[in-house]
């Protein structure tokens, strides 16, 4: 699995954070998102969803995990 | 072959539009343009092409740029009311540079005004209708035959200089009937806009060749190039620095004005000795001719000059007229706008006379007789 | 974003210009995706948009895209329909373009059941402008140019298609994504006009004015104000009291306009040669 994030598009709106079922995204001090503990995230997809900026790419069971 | 007809103004319009390859009409119906839309929904779907009424000129004016971007020529026609409501996307076919023609023939206005009456008083809103800065091309015939040519005309420099072109056609012109020889269609000289040469990623559909004008792929091509009227950049997507906004703001004046010896349309008559000179444009032009002949039956050096482009206006005649004669007259059914642009053109190298008629008639040749005698004599 | 969608759309375009939080890029995500998976043309769709920040959607969308005048969309989506009837045609806009300045066109789109999608970007609110209020603001609500709170009673805009006589009319929210998705995906199958009715949220002209939380919160709203057309059937109207219902809201079969012109062509031309 591998969840590429494009934080250059990111803004900070906070809407991935809020729905990530296991915690996994948070802000950092900029206001960008990146994810803190990768390990616990059950590729749901939420984030890829709901993300209105196209921030995130998610490719599941195939390759590393990347943030 | 060529066909002896008795015909409209409006009539020989909509013919030569069909002729030059229009196949799409969009509009809202309103005296005294309305024949216009009923031929065309007569014709256009025997051709294959599309005619709708749209729910007001607003509209007819949207329905028609697109239908040019989709790569198929296109016009409407309204008058005065209409002509109002259409400045709006006539501005959006200036910006994001569409070709498409609006037929306006012109009424008494302002508002509802007299709506059977002939007028020339959308000459300026022809220039400066539609809100900020861009050159506008205006035509003006004088006769149902010329209305056929200046159709042609105006069809074609839409389609050159990818821009709105505006037929100012009036009541008198577009309402009367005369016998003309129309023209057989395959002798007509028929500009096509210019198509990309390039693969569909190298395409920008707003870098200008030359001649200040970019190639302009129809939808569905596969080009995949984006339209906008904010300020954009060579790809056509929105940029506002401000280099890039002066380039284009520049180019939508300078592509028309380079080529302004092939736009402007004009006829001189007796000028070779003139002392006095008539400037006339549209249905007042057949007037002014009658009032010049009878002059010059008394003797009088008289001449006249016919203006068929409005806009871009014809400084260089007029100026040139200027300098000859000692008085110009420019009768015109208005308060006075056209003269405006013949006093900055004559530079004080001539007395100019304005001849205003607001009484919603046609100038009988009398009228600019009275004038011609008083300032010859 | 997933990479199926990611040739449709025009990347090196984006960060797009819409602020944190803002619902435009879900909806634009939806269409998208419903795009993707009708596997439309990319040659032969166009997307036509009006004024406002949603309709800055088709500058992000990899096609021929067009950006027209404020509420002027539907009027230019005609013109290509109707000149080049092979293309797909989708128009974005937003609930003030479409329903304020463009609600002439978009009733008479509506009545000639012109086949085209139109997706309504509904925010209730000019985000564009900086958050006066719309035909679709809520009453009561706060704008600003209803500093005292709104007067005027908000259009349906579903409501309105059908009586003006679209044939296929729905309505998504930003939360709902993958039903908004689906419901895009069947207006564009369907040949006629069709609306989608796509809530989402402006968290800075609307929310703020409105005390409405962070973005996340304007989704929760959608989650917890929305009731499907399914549920909504057993519901009364005073259960129902503002609550919005998502989901298919109409289907009919009408004349197209587009066809019906083939047979005033067919009719022309038969008469023509007589
Ligand atoms: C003729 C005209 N009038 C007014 C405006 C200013 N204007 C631009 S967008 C807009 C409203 C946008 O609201 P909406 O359509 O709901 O879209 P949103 O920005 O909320 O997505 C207005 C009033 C304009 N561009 N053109």
């Amino acid at each position: 699995m591998a969840l590429e994030i494009k934080k250059e598009w990111c803004k900070g709106c906070g809407i991935c954070v809020h729905f990530c079922p296991k915690k996994v995204l948070v802000l950092d001090e900029l206001g960008k998102i990146f994810t803190r503990d990768i390990d616990k995230c059950v590729e749901c997809g939420l984030c890829e969803l709901r993300c209105p900026d196209f921030c995130f790419t998610l490719r599941k069971g195939k390759g590393e995990k990347v943030s | 072959m060529s066909r002896v007809v008795l015909m409209q103004g409006n009539q020989a319009c909509a013919e030569a539009a069909l002729a030059a390859g229009v196949r799409f009409f969009a509009g809202y119906p309103i005296t005294p343009s309305t024949e216009v839309a009923e031929i065309f929904a007569a014709r256009l779907p025997r051709l294959g092409g599309k005619f709708i009424q749209m729910e007001d000129e607003i509209a007819g004016m949207g329905a028609v740029c697109g239908a040019s971007l989709a790569g198929v020529k296109a016009l409407t026609a309204t008058s005065g009311p209409g002509f109002s409501l259409k400045q709006e996307l006539i501005g959006y076919a200036a910006m994001a540079e569409i070709p498409v023609v609006v037929v306006n023939v012109q009424r008494l206005g302002p508002s509802t005004g007299k709506p059977t009456a002939p007028a020339q008083g959308d000459v300026m809103q022809a220039r400066w209708g539609t809100h900020g800065d861009r050159a506008a091309i205006a035509l003006s015939p004088t006769s149902v035959r010329e209305t056929y040519d200046v159709t042609v005309h105006a069809i074609n420099f839409s389609e050159k200089f990818r821009l709105p072109v505006i037929i100012l056609l009036d009541e008198i012109i577009g309402h009367m009937r005369e016998k003309i020889a129309l023209p057989d269609p395959s002798t007509l000289r028929i500009i096509e806009r210019k198509k990309p040469a390039v693969p569909s990623g190298e395409y920008l559909a707003y870098k200008p060749d030359d001649d200040g004008v970019a190639p302009l792929a129809a939808f569905g091509d596969g080009y995949h190039y984006h339209v906008t009227g904010l300020v954009h950049d060579e790809t056509g997507f929105p940029a506002g620095s401000a280099s890039i906004t002066a380039d284009l703001i520049t180019r939508l004046h300078t592509k028309v004005y380079n080529a302004k010896s092939e736009i402007t349309l004009f006829d001189e008559y007796f000028m070779e000795d003139a002392e006095t000179a008539v400037v006339a444009y549209g249905g007042t032009f057949r007037s002014a001719m009658a009032a010049v002949k009878e002059a010059r039956a008394k003797g009088n050096k008289v001449g006249l000059i016919k203006l068929i482009t409005i806009w871009p206006f014809a400084d260089e005649v007029v100026a040139r007229a200027a300098a000859k004669v000692g008085t110009m007259i420019v009768p015109e059914l208005n308060y006075g706008q056209l003269v405006g642009e013949v006093h900055r053109a004559a530079n004080g190298r001539a007395h100019i006379v304005s001849l205003p008629k607001v009484d919603g008639g046609v100038f009988t040749p009398q009228e600019i007789l009275s004038v011609l005698d008083k300032e010859v004599g | 974003m997933e990479q199926s969608v990611e040739k449709l759309l025009r990347t090196k375009h984006l960060a797009h210009i819409w602020c944190p939080g803002c619902g435009n890029g879900t909806v634009l995500a939806a269409t998208v995706r419903a795009i993707e998976h009708l596997g439309l043309d990319q040659d032969k769709t166009v997307i036509v948009s009006g004024i406002g920040c949603s309709s800055r959607a088709s500058g992000y969308m990899n096609f021929d895209t067009l950006h027209t005048a404020h509420g002027r969309a539907l009027t230019f989506a005609t013109g290509i329909k109707l000149a080049r009837p092979e293309l797909t045609v989708i128009v974005l806009t937003g609930d003030g373009d479409a329903t304020a300045i463009g609600g002439n066109h978009f009733i008479h789109a509506a009545r000639r059941n012109i086949d085209l999608t139109t997706i309504v970007f509904n925010n209730g609110i000019y985000g564009m402008t900086g958050g006066q209020y719309s035909p679709l603001t809520p009453t009561g609500s706060y704008a600003s140019t209803a500093p005292y709170g709104h007067i005027e009673r908000p259009f349906d805009i579903a409501k309105l298609a059908i009586a003006a006589g679209a044939t296929y009319v729905a309505r998504g929210s930003a939360y709902h994504t993958k039903m908004l998705a689906d419901v895009i995906i069947k207006g564009i199958e369907h040949t006629g006009f069709s609306v989608i009715d796509a809530v989402t949220q402006c968290p800075t002209s609307f929310g703020r004015k409105n005390k409405m939380g962070a973005p996340a919160a304007m989704l929760e709203w959608q989650r917890d104000n929305a009731v499907t057309v399914e549920a909504a059937a057993k519901l009364t109207p005073e259960q129902l009291a503002g609550k919005f219902i998502i989901g298919e809201l109409h289907r009919s079969e009408a004349p197209e306009y587009v066809a019906e012109y083939d047979k005033v062509i067919a009719r022309a031309q038969k008469g023509a040669k007589k």
